[in-house]
C-alpha cells in the first residue's frame, strides 16, 4: 500500500501537468475532428485517409525518418565514444558546440544548406539541391546530437573492465564491441533512436526548407489542414494515425530497450588519451563535425559580411530595434527574454524529468506494477510525436479563455517548452538511474547510512552528470523553441526566434544580416551556457 | 536487518526526493524573473463587461503585428483602456481561433484578417459591426461580401513580381513585365516563388494567376515549372536564400515579393533602389481588424477600432509593419513615397469564391508542381 501511494505521490505532478498541457489541448483538436458540429461523424475523418495523397506522405514520413534516425546513430556513437570517453583538448567545449544546431531557426539553417548545396556553391557538384539526400541530410544536422548526449551520458559511466577482460581473452576490438559495449549501450542507443525518429517524423521546416516544396511529411500535412484549410476533421485524421504510430514505435521500443539486467556496473573510468586503436573513431567524429560545422560556417561568415566587406555591423545592431523599427525590443533585450525563458523551462523539465525517471526506475513488484510503469513511460513520450500546430492551436482553444485561461500565466510558455524537452530529460535519465545497483544502497544502509546520506552518496554523485547533460538539452531545447512559442508568445516579451522571425519577414539586407548575427549569438550563448553548467558539475563531483 | 534497512531507505526516498525537488523548485522559482515581472499582465478576456472608458481591450492579431510605444500609449491615454496584445502565430490560425471562439471570444477586437482568409470569419458570425465613421478612402477597401460592415479595413499592400534592375542591365537582357512573360524561355530559371500551400504571398501569387487565366491557370503553372521556376516554402526562403537582391548571394533575379520591397534597397546615397516591382503582376491584400461578437469590452473595441484608421496608426504602419495606409493623404516614408510604385489596378478573386475553391485549388497546385 505504502510503495503504491508513494508511487501515485511521485507521478501526480508530472502526470497532472501533462494532463492539462498535453492531453486537453490535444483531445480539444481531436474532439473538434471526430465532433464536428456536437454529433459524433468518423465517416469524414475515415475519407480522408482513404486519399492516396494520405499513403504518399506516411509512406515520405515513414522512411525519411527511418534512414535519418540509422544515418544519426552509425554517425553519432563513434562521436560519443570519442567525446565522451577520450581526452583531449576544448573536448568540453566540443560537446557544448554540439547542441548549437538545436537553437538555430531552420530558415537560417535552410539558406545556409541551401547556399552550400545549391549550383555554383561549395558542395553543388554534388547534386543533392531539393532532393531527398538533403532532407536527410538537415534532419541528421539537427538530431546527432540527442543521439551523442544520450548514448555519451551512459558511455562515460560504463565499467570499462569488462571489455578490458574481453580483450585480454584475445576477443579483437570489433569482438569486444559488439559482444560487450554494445549491449550495455544498448538501452541508451534505442532510446536515442526512438526520441531522433520522433523529432524526424514531427519535423516540419527541414523537409519544407530542404526538400523544395515536391516532399510532404505527415506534419506538414497536418499544417496544412488545420491552418490554411480549416479542415480539423481531415487533421484529426492525421494526428491519429501519428499518434497510433507513435505508441506503436515506443511499444517496440521499449521491448528492444529492454534487458535482463539494467544494472551498470559503475567504475567511472578516467578518459584516456587517444591511442593508435581509436583512430578509426576520431576520423569518424572529426568527419561528422565537419559535416555540422559547415553550414554553421556559411552562417557565421555571412553574418560578418556587409556590402561584401568584413564588419560587425550586424552585431552592433542587435542593440537597435533594426531598419525603419522592424523590432519593438532590441534583440539584446529579447536574448534577456529567451534566457529567462529557458532558466523556467529548465527547472520545470527538470522537476517533472526526475519524478518521471524515478517512478519509471523504480523496481516493479508485481505485473501490474510493471504494466502502469510501461504505460507512463510511453506516455510522457508522447509530446514528441504530436504536431506542434496540434498542440500550439489546442492550447488556444482549450486554455485560452474560461474555464481555464492560462493564456496571459507567465509560465505557460516555459511549460510549453519544458513539455518539449521532457522525453529528452527522461530517455537521458532513465538509463542512468536503472543501472544503478541497488545493492550499493544497500550497502550503505547496512553500513549505517541513512537515507539521505545513502541517497547522497550513491545515487547523486552517479546522476549529477546526466542531470546537467538533461538540464543543457532542455536549456537548448527551450532557447530555440518556435513551434509552440509562436502559437503563445507574449507581445511584451519576445524570445530571440520570435525576434528573429520578424526579422526574417521584412526585405532589406540590415535586416537579414541582423537575423543571422541573432541567430548566432542565440548560438553561442546556447553553447557557452552548457559548457559553463558542464564545468560547474565537474567541480561538484568531487565536493559530494 | 540489511533488509529491513533497505525498506526503510526505499520507502523514504520518495519523501526525500519529493522535499528536494520541492526545494529544487523554489529556488527554481525565485530567480525566475518570468514569475516575477510577468505577474502584473493583463488579466482582461472574460471579466465581467467593463464600463465605457476603463478596462484593458484585448487584441488578437498575428506575431507580424507591431506599433511603436507611444502609438499604443496615446491609444491608452485617449480612450482610457489599456491595450493588450495577445499574437498568435500567422493568419490562417488567428482567423482559425476567431471562427472557433465565434461568441464567446478569448479578446475584444481581432486585426490581422486578410481579404484571403476573411470570408471564413464572416462565415463563422464571430463579429459584429463598426458603429464609427470611417475615414476618406477606407471604404474603398471594404470587403466584398461585407455586408453589415463589420470588417474595418487598416492597411494594404500588393503582392507583385519583383526583379533585380541591375542584373538584367548587366546582362543585357531586357526584363519580364506581365505574368505571360514568365513562361517565356528567355526567363527560364530565373524566377523563385514562395509556395501557396505554406505561405500567405504565395497564396497570393497562385490567386493572381488564377484571376488572370481563369479555368486555364494550371497550364500556366505547368508552363511556370517547365520554365524552371524555383518553388520554395515561404517568403524569406525565396527573397533571402534565391534573389540576387535578398544578400545571401542568392542567383535568381526574379521573385515574388511586395510593391513596397523597391523601398528596401536604396542604395547608400538614397538615389535609386536596385529592384522594381512589376506592377501589371499584384494582387491586392488588405487587412482588417473587426470588434468580436460577445466581447468582455465592447466600448473598448469600438475605440480601439477609431483608433486604428486614426492618424496615428495610419502614419505609423509603413515602418511598423510594412504596409500601406489606407487613410487617404497619410505622409509615407520618404523612401516608400520615392521608391515603392503602386499599380493601378490589381489583380482581384471574389472572397466568396477563394473560402469555397481554397482546397481545390490547392490541392490542384500541388500536384501541378509535384509532376
Amino acid at each position: 500500500m505504502k510503495r503504491t501511494a508513494s508511487l501515485v505521490a511521485l507521478a501526480a505532478l508530472p502526470v497532472g501537468v501533462l494532463a492539462v498541457f498535453f492531453v486537453l489541448p490535444v483531445a480539444g483538436m481531436l474532439g473538434r475532428g471526430l465532433w464536428p458540429d456536437g454529433s459524433f461523424a468518423p465517416g469524414a475523418m475515415l475519407d480522408v485517409l482513404a486519399r492516396p495523397r494520405v499513403g504518399r506522405v506516411v509512406w515520405f514520413t515513414v522512411w525519411s525518418s527511418s534512414v535519418a534516425t540509422v544515418v544519426a546513430v552509425l554517425l553519432g556513437l563513434p562521436a560519443a565514444y570519442v567525446l565522451h570517453r577520450l581526452d583531449f583538448p576544448l573536448r568540453g567545449a566540443l560537446r557544448s558546440a554540439l547542441l548549437v544546431p538545436f537553437v538555430l531557426p531552420t530558415v537560417v539553417v535552410g539558406v545556409a544548406f541551401r547556399q552550400l548545396l545549391r549550383e555554383g556553391g561549395p558542395l553543388g557538384f554534388l547534386d543533392l539541391d531539393g532532393t531527398p539526400v538533403a532532407i536527410v541530410a538537415g534532419l541528421v544536422f539537427f538530431n546527432v546530437a540527442v543521439v551523442i548526449r544520450t548514448v555519451g551520458a551512459t558511455w562515460e559511466g560504463l565499467d570499462p573492465r569488462p571489455a578490458e577482460a574481453a580483450a585480454a581473452l584475445g576477443a579483437s576490438p570489433a569482438r569486444v564491441f559488439t559482444s560487450v559495449t554494445l549491449p550495455a549501450l544498448r538501452p541508451a542507443i534505442v532510446s536515442a533512436a526512438s526520441v531522433v525518429f520522433l523529432f524526424c517524423a514531427t519535423a516540419f521546416g527541414v523537409v519544407l526548407i530542404l526538400g523544395g516544396v515536391r516532399y510532404a511529411s505527415v506534419e506538414t500535412e497536418i499544417y496544412l489542414l488545420t491552418t490554411v484549410l480549416y479542415d480539423l476533421q481531415g487533421a484529426a485524421a492525421l494526428s491519429i494515425v501519428q499518434l497510433v504510430a507513435v505508441v506503436g514505435l515506443l511499444t517496440v521500443a521499449a521491448r528492444v530497450r529492454r534487458v535482463p539486467d539494467p544494472t551498470v556496473q559503475r567504475a567511472v573510468p578516467r578518459p584516456h588519451r587517444p591511442r593508435r586503436s581509436d583512430l578509426p573513431q576520431v576520423a569518424a567524429t572529426a568527419l561528422l563535425l565537419g559535416l555540422l560545422a559547415a553550414p554553421i560556417v556559411a552562417l557565421v561568415t555571412q553574418s560578418l559580411r556587409v556590402d561584401g566587406a568584413w564588419s560587425l555591423t550586424n552585431y552592433r545592431n542587435l542593440t537597435t530595434t533594426g531598419d525603419d523599427q522592424v523590432l519593438l525590443v532590441p534583440v539584446t533585450t529579447a536574448l534577456r527574454n529567451s534566457l529567462q525563458t529557458a532558466l523556467d523551462a529548465t527547472w520545470i523539465a527538470l522537476l517533472l524529468g526526475l519524478l518521471v525517471a524515478i517512478v519509471l526506475t523504480r523496481r516493479s513488484r508485481s505485473a501490474g506494477e510493471r504494466r502502469v510503469r510501461a504505460v507512463l513511460d510511453g506516455f510522457f513520450m508522447l509530446p514528441l510525436g504530436v504536431s506542434a500546430v496540434t498542440l500550439g492551436f489546442g492550447f488556444l482553444v482549450t486554455l485560452g479563455r474560461e474555464p481555464l485561461d492560462l493564456r496571459t500565466w507567465p509560465l505557460l510558455v516555459p511549460v510549453a517548452q519544458a513539455l518539449v524537452a521532457l522525453p529528452l530529460v527522461v530517455r537521458t535519465l532513465v538509463p542512468v538511474l536503472a543501472g544503478i545497483d541497488d545493492r550499493q544502497r544497500q550497502a550503505a544502509a547496512s553500513l549505517g547510512a541513512g537515507a539521505m546520506r545513502t541517497a547522497l552518496t550513491v545515487d547523486v554523485p552517479i546522476v549529477l552528470r546526466p542531470v546537467a547533460a538533461a538540464a543543457g538539452f532542455a536549456f537548448a531545447v527551450s532557447l530555440g523553441e518556435f513551434g509552440a512559442t509562436s502559437f503563445l508568445s507574449r507581445a511584451d516579451h519576445p524570445t530571440v526566434p520570435v525576434v528573429i522571425f520578424r526579422l526574417l519577414g521584412r526585405p532589406g539586407e540590415g535586416n537579414y544580416g541582423m537575423a543571422l548575427a541573432a541567430s548566432v549569438v542565440l548560438a553561442a550563448t546556447t553553447a557557452l551556457v552548457i559548457l559553463a553548467v558542464e564545468r560547474l558539475r565537474v567541480r561538484g563531483v568531487g565536493s559530494w | 536487518m540489511t533488509r529491513h534497512a533497505t525498506r526503510t531507505s526505499r520507502s523514504s526516498r520518495p519523501l526525500l526526493v519529493t522535499t528536494s525537488l520541492a526545494a529544487l523548485a523554489l529556488i527554481g522559482s525565485s530567480c525566475s524573473f518570468v514569475g516575477a515581472d510577468g505577474a502584473d499582465g493583463a488579466d482582461g478576456a472574460g471579466d465581467a463587461p467593463t464600463e465605457e472608458g476603463s478596462g484593458p481591450v484585448v487584441l488578437l492579431t498575428h506575431n507580424d503585428f507591431s506599433l511603436p510605444d507611444e502609438v499604443v500609449a496615446a491609444f491608452e491615454e485617449q480612450s482610457g483602456h489599456t491595450l493588450d496584445v495577445r499574437p498568435t502565430d500567422g493568419v490562417g490560425n488567428l482567423v482559425n481561433l476567431v471562427a472557433e471562439q465565434a461568441g464567446k471570444p478569448s479578446g475584444d477586437v481581432v486585426f490581422g484578417v486578410d481579404n484571403t482568409f476573411a470570408s471564413r470569419v464572416l462565415g463563422a458570425e464571430a463579429l459584429t459591426s463598426y458603429d464609427g465613421e470611417l475615414p476618406s478612402g477606407v471604404a474603398t477597401y471594404a470587403l466584398p461580401g461585407d455586408d453589415d460592415g463589420a470588417l474595418v479595413p487598416v492597411d494594404n499592400g500588393n503582392v507583385c513580381v519583383n526583379i533585380d534592375d541591375t542584373w538584367f542591365a548587366d546582362e543585357g537582357i531586357a526584363p519580364p513585365a506581365t505574368l505571360d512573360d514568365l513562361t517565356d524561355p528567355t526567363y527560364a530559371g530565373l524566377f523563385a516563388v514562395p509556395s501557396a500551400a505554406t505561405s500567405s504571398p504565395g497564396l497570393a501569387f497562385l490567386l493572381a494567376t488564377i484571376a488572370e487565366y481563369g479555368d486555364d491557370w494550371p497550364t500556366y503553372w505547368e508552363d511556370l515549372v517547365a520554365n524552371d521556376a524555383t518553388i520554395v516554402a515561404g517568403w524569406s526562403e525565396a527573397y533571402f536564400g534565391e534573389f540576387t537582391q535578398g544578400g545571401s548571394g542568392g542567383t535568381l533575379p526574379i521573385v515574388v515579393s511586395y510593391d513596397s520591397s523597391p523601398a528596401f534597397t536604396v542604395d547608400k546615397k538614397q538615389s535609386a533602389t536596385s529592384t522594381s516591382a512589376l506592377l501589371d503582376t499584384c494582387y491586392q491584400q488588405v487587412e482588417y481588424a473587426a470588434a468580436l461578437d460577445g466581447a468582455a469590452n465592447p466600448a473598448g473595441a469600438q475605440a480601439l477600432l477609431e483608433f486604428m484608421v486614426g492618424p496615428e496608426v495610419q502614419a505609423a504602419l509603413p515602418e511598423s509593419m510594412y504596409v500601406f495606409p489606407v487613410v487617404e493623404g497619410t505622409e509615407l516614408p520618404t523612401a516608400w513615397a520615392t521608391f515603392a510604385a503602386r499599380p493601378e489596378t490589381s489583380y482581384e478573386v471574389d472572397p466568396a469564391d477563394i473560402e469555397a475553391n481554397r482546397e481545390a485549388w490547392l490541392v490542384e497546385w500541388t500536384d501541378v508542381i509535384s509532376r
